[in-house]
């Protein structure tokens, strides 16, 4: 009989100091199927698609690939073996261009001479065929994180890799993107391709994926058949106990307004126009405004020009009734400004630094944490970080000295979370606070900045998630192309009006 | 136990050191056996023996202080490339900013007739100002700080020489000797020569530039000065996100590490152990040596001091090496071999951790493998 299944993996176990990463996890990918791979974060989905991919070597364990043990010791092997995966982050070359990364390390060319032209063709042709639009010529790192995943896509296709790995590759598109996902990996699947889909987001699996193998804490729990099982008896595999899919939450109860913008208009690093163009709004306290838009059009430069870290153009801000439009990132941060940042490698944490240190990366110099000779209170930063370890469940190898580089990518956004809300700011501002995080990492963290409403913080959302936009917030405000096109109330509109804003097909003159 | 000491990073620290030292040393035994077969031994001993050299006690202890007065400017340049390095930068201006030290300790005490204590700190506000240079065209201007550091470097010599061209002596081309022309600016001995078979150029310099190595430990791992300094190197972006002036901090830390450099020069030359070569043609190998000296040290301070006092011991050595087998750059050669070799401190380093990991893997598959057949054997022997 011939073997049914792509690739295998018996019994694997892999350990890092302090963990045990994967316990003893059998998978099995079918030919032509779609294959989830579903867990929280730290459950070891992460790893153990790393140890396919022979980046990490298991010390138990065997794989097979079309019924034959493999021995994969590092990427090259897995790539001879036709294994590709698109990371949960990008490995791109931030200062070469989209088609300069697809073709690296498979680089047409004759007597030692790029044949870019060749190149360029296939991979437009396979951008055409997909629906995964790119710029060719663009550099990595003038792109946004959803262009990036698409060119990582393509890299995988360029190859004519037949298993696909795919690590969370919805976190960071827009719905209609993510649908045309969908769409592309089930014609990949028709074409024969097998794909390791691995999420947390319980609707993409149940719609795309024909199995599903559930990790919990290291250990496998059990395989599906996603058409029989519902979105709540996979959840509760996952987690381990019944989850409340939606956030609970009472009316809110505006009250004065704590941020006030006006006409604010920011410069794009991308090209010569603005990327924000006079955009105005409030938000009070006691509500989440939430700006919901495609990823792409002046979010993050909208965060950077009210946060400081890019200088504005035009505009005013105010925050608590102070004009704080021209401070310094300091002077905002004291006067009560919280920051989830979009990018928690980049902006978030100081990824070679301990988490203790990471936990008063904004209030070091204060007096509890620095003596008045300068001194840092070293035992007073280790507390401070047990606290916040203990309280928002933040889960590490070692602790509070742990390096943050070691740490799950969830646990290094809880870590983030617990910092920004542990600091009682007037205004909190989070960019995609649930990007790459498990259902339950995502309820609590929903949980958090409600509670923050309900305390009478004005709370700022930046979202490309419209589950998330519709649930979490009160007021939803639709940017387009760096404009404000649409004022919606998440009770009144439904996800396709929301669509139909976002994707600039509709709009409205919206007064602040 | 033993498993414990290997994987701890101080004992890695030192073992890797050691092990570079060791490899250095064999290689330029090599090229010593190829060079000239017969002195080759001898050769090497003298090296590493530097004033034991000698066989009076007291000779010896004269040219153990020798090696120590250049030791000083030595932990002075490896600790101005490990500060700077700690914060992300690679400060190879050191060896520029080492000049300008020079040249306004020199000038101040012999041109304007100061004392010691202003021609040091005068230097140390050169040197810093020196460094501003590199940090302002970093920030402001992104350039790197290795382009800038080493155009800087030239600028520094040849203003050097036409600088100190001013107060040289009319048929040679060094600078006025210190202890007829400006016994004011000498470093004070504090008794120190007495320690030293009465070597008075044994000055506070060394004492103040272990005072220095320890300052500088202590302010990168204790203050919150050290934390921004430290966070801005690891990730600039989270640094600004954070509210940390990191424009401003990769200025404080290149002219910190420059004004370090600097009092290192006049630790050397306001000892009046050497003049300064009006005609120099190249820029002084102290601040590149500082590289090396940062590294075989592990990048710990303190770790600065034994690793420079070492550099200095076999250039010293070199000295003695029977120039009649050899020529007399071999002195140079054998040292630059062994101070190459000691860059290797982290790849050593590498390889140890991955020696062990490995050893482990293999004791804990064979470990398993022994408990399946146990298992086996015992289910054998209850059917």
């Amino acid at each position: 009989m011939e073997n049914q299944y792509a690739i295998e993996m018996l019994h694997i176990t892999k350990k890092f100091p302090g963990i045990i990463a994967n316990d003893d996890i059998t998978i099995q990918l079918k030919k032509g199927e779609i294959h989830a791979l579903l867990g929280e974060n730290g459950a070891g989905k992460s790893t153990l698609m790393s140890v396919l991919f022979g980046l990490y070597q298991a010390e138990e364990g065997i794989i097979k690939k079309d019924g034959k043990e493999v021995q994969i010791k590092n990427p090259n092997d897995a790539n001879a073996l036709g294994i590709g995966m698109v990371h949960q982050h990008f490995k791109l070359v931030e200062c070469f261009t989209v088609l300069d990364n697809i073709i690296m390390g498979v680089e047409p060319n004759k007597f030692g001479f790029l044949q870019k032209k060749e190149a360029r063709a296939k991979v437009l042709e396979l951008s055409e065929k997909y629906g995964l639009h790119i710029d060719p010529d663009a550099y990595i790192e003038d792109i946004t994180v959803g262009m990036q995943q698409r060119t990582e896509i393509l890299k995988m296709l360029y190859r004519e890799n037949e298993v696909l790995i795919f690590d969370e590759p919805t976190a960071v598109l827009t719905p209609q993107e993510i649908e045309e996902l969908m769409q592309i990996m089930k014609n990949l699947a028709a074409e024969g391709k097998s794909i390791l889909f691995i999420s947390h987001k319980l609707n993409e699996i149940k719609a795309v994926a024909d199995r599903c193998s559930v990790l919990r804490k290291g250990k496998y729990i059990g395989t599906v058949d996603t058409k029989d099982a519902t979105i709540e008896e996979l959840s509760a595999m996952m987690v381990g106990h019944n989850v409340n899919l939606h956030v609970q939450k009472e009316e809110s109860v505006p009250r004065e307004v704590v941020l006030d913008i006006e006409n604010m208009t920011v410069a794009s690093k991308m090209h010569k126009n603005n990327a924000v163009k006079g955009v105005s709004l409030k938000v009070h306290r006691g509500e989440v405004v939430c700006i919901a838009g495609i990823d792409g059009n002046g979010q993050t430069e909208f965060v950077y020009g009210l946060t400081g870290l890019e200088p504005l153009v035009d505009g005013k801000i105010t925050l608590c009734g102070e004009d704080i439009t021209k401070a310094p990132i300091r002077k905002r941060l004291l006067s009560g400004m919280s920051h989830i940042p979009e990018d928690r490698h980049k902006h978030g944490l100081v990824l070679d630094y301990p988490l203790d240190y990471n936990c008063v990366l904004q209030r070091y110099f204060e007096p509890e944490f620095t003596d008045k000779f300068g001194f840092l209170r070293k035992k007073n930063i280790r507390d401070y970080a047990d606290k916040l370890i203990e309280q928002y469940d933040v889960r590490s190898g070692q602790g509070a000295i742990t390096i943050a580089r070691s740490m799950s990518g969830g646990n290094q956004q809880k870590a983030i979370v617990a910092r920004e809300i542990d600091k009682n700011p007037e205004l909190l501002i989070a960019v995609q606070p649930t990007r790459g995080l498990d259902v339950g990492a995502i309820e609590y963290i929903h949980k958090q900045i409600i509670a923050q409403r309900d305390a009478g913080k004005g709370v700022l959302l930046v979202s490309l998630e419209l589950e998330e936009v519709m649930d979490v917030s009160d007021r939803i405000l639709v940017m387009y192309e760096g404009e404000i096109v649409g004022e919606l109330n998440p009770k009144t509109t439904t996800e396709d009006e929301l669509g139909l804003y976002m994707a600039g097909a509709k709009r409205d003159e919206v007064k602040a | 136990m033993i498993k414990k000491i290997l994987k701890n990073e101080a004992f890695q620290s030192l073992f890797a050191s050691l092990l570079c030292i060791i490899l250095g040393v064999a290689i330029g035994y090599v090229v010593l056996l190829f060079i000239n077969p017969t002195g080759a031994g001898e050769a090497i001993m003298e090296v590493l023996k530097n004033f034991m050299h000698y066989s009076k006690a007291n000779l010896q202890l004269k040219n153990f202080g020798g090696t120590l007065v250049k030791t000083a400017p030595l932990i002075m340049c490896s600790l101005s490339i490990l500060f700077a390095f700690k914060v992300g930068l690679f400060n190879i201006g050191a060896a520029g900013q080492y000049c300008v030290g020079i040249c306004v300790s020199l000038y101040c005490a012999l041109a304007l007739g100061m004392g010691w204590v202003p021609c040091m700190l005068l230097a140390a506000v050169a040197g810093a100002l020196y460094g501003a240079i590199v940090g302002l065209l970093k920030s402001y201007c992104n350039v790197n700080e290795v382009i800038s550091g080493i155009m800087l470097n030239w600028i520094a010599l040849y203003s050097t020489n036409m600088i100190l061209t001013n107060v040289k002596e009319g048929t040679s081309p060094y600078t006025f000797h210190l202890s007829t022309d400006g016994p004011q600016a000498i470093l004070p001995t504090m008794g120190l020569e007495n320690l030293f078979a009465g070597n008075e150029k044994v000055t506070i310099a060394l004492p103040l530039s272990i005072l220095t190595a320890v300052l500088v430990l202590v302010v990168l791992e204790k203050t919150k000065f050290g934390f921004e300094l430290k966070a801005t190197g690891f990730n600039k972006n989270a640094a600004k996100y954070c509210g940390m002036a990191e424009k401003r901090n990769i200025i404080v830390t290149l002219m910190i590490s420059g004004a370090i450099a600097s009092l290192g020069a006049s630790f050397l030359y306001l000892t009046d152990f050497e003049q300064w070569s009006c005609t120099s043609s190249a820029v002084p190998a102290m601040g590149f040596n500082g590289i090396a000296a940062a590294f075989l040290g592990g990048l710990n301070p303190i770790g600065t001091i034994f690793s420079s006092y070492f550099i200095q011991h076999i250039t010293n050595g070199g000295a003695f090496v029977d120039k009649t087998m050899y020529c007399s750059q071999i002195s140079d050669l054998i040292s630059a071999i062994i101070i190459y070799l000691c860059g290797f401190v982290f790849f050593i380093k590498y390889m140890m951790n991955y020696v062990i990991d490995k050893n482990e893997e293999r004791q804990a598959l064979k470990a398993k493998a022994e408990a399946e057949a146990e298992a086996k054997t015992q289910e054998g022997g209850d059917k």
